[in-house]
């Protein structure tokens, strides 16, 4: 998977390294952005209150 | 019957070495499985680290900053000297109305939770006032207000979303633990932990876990998860009115630091 999108990467060693690295960090900023707190919201809440 | 050792001619024969090699390289099941699952571990490696590390950073820090603008908006509507407070007042505390729900209307400093510890407390239990970057401290409706006769209760994450009471097992006897309004600084002093059941309401009452007894002391309750990370306990920090220092007589010496950061910066 990860080797296939390496040789479908355009350019010399440092371009396709970059390219790598861009899409990484769109990746993590999609993640923590959206992904991760709305994960958060649906997993179970850490109950702080005391209730009935 | 054919003999064992011959061929059946009109199945495909196997196929040679490099031809097997060719069909791995091409698709190569186990390998994508696998690397999908190490992708997914990542995943949830930086979910866990977003969670209980980045965004606890981020969320701490945007609270403590939402608390030192409401000091300073304090400050601008009320003269504050500069000094710290030789004494404390010796009339009763003035006691404010119950805010709206989600609105912050005080701070919480409690220096032994940190040498800048401050927090803004807002009305409400809900996740929106607890996972809220801006405010993170809940006071329970229907409980006392700041300096009022009765149990001033609170609740706030241990872990997470700013974790405001992460450290509050290390609490010692005798601790101040200040709120700070728009009428002044409230000192109250940490008297002991309980630990209950999630079901535990007795800790809310106007004197805790005494539902038939008429308050007389002014009372503050700090409530939280408990242990680390789970949310099986609930641990239950109670405090004791002390004194309060109006904010015409300037700031408590013992948090001038914290409570005058934001007119030295």
């Amino acid at each position: 998977m990860y080797a296939a999108l390496w040789h479908a990467l355009p350019g010399p060693v440092w371009v396709r390294i970059i390219i790598l690295l861009v899409l990484a960090a769109a990746m993590l900023t999609v993640l923590v952005l959206w992904v991760f707190p709305l994960i958060d919201s649906l997993t179970t809440p850490q109950d702080v209150i005391v209730e009935e | 019957m054919r003999p064992y050792n011959q061929r059946v001619t009109d199945q495909p024969a196997a196929p040679t070495r490099v031809e097997r090699r060719r069909t791995r390289k091409r698709l190569n099941v186990v390998g994508v499985l696998g690397e999908l699952l190490i992708t997914g571990g990542v995943l949830v490696l930086l979910f866990l680290g977003w969670q209980l590390w980045f965004n606890d950073i981020v969320f701490g820090a945007s609270q403590g900053q939402a608390a030192e603008e409401l000091s300073e908006q304090w400050e601008g509507s009320t003269e504050t000297p500069d000094k710290p407070a030789v004494q404390p007042s010796d009339s009763d505390p003035v006691v404010m109305d119950a805010p709206k729900e989600n609105v912050a209307f005080a701070n919480l400093i409690v220096p032994r939770l940190g040498v800048d510890y401050k927090r803004p407390i807002a009305e409400g239990v809900s996740t929106t006032v607890l996972n809220q970057s801006t405010l993170g401290t809940g006071h329970y409706p229907s409980t006392a207000m700041p300096g009022g006769v009765g149990n001033f209760a609170l609740s706030a994450h241990r872990t997470a979303y700013g974790g405001s009471f992460h450290n509050i097992n290390q609490l010692v006897i005798g601790d101040p633990i200040f709120v700070e309004t728009e009428d002044g600084w409230y000192k109250y002093v940490f008297r002991g932990l309980e630990y209950v059941k999630p079901n535990g309401v007795g800790v809310i009452l106007p004197v805790p876990q005494q539902p038939e007894l008429q308050p007389t002391q002014r009372m503050i309750t700090l409530t939280t998860c408990n242990p680390l990370l789970s949310s099986a306990e609930r641990i239950i920090a109670y405090g004791l009115f002390d004194s309060w220092y109006p904010r015409e007589g300037g700031a408590p010496a013992e948090i001038s630091g914290v409570a005058s950061a934001a007119g030295v910066r």
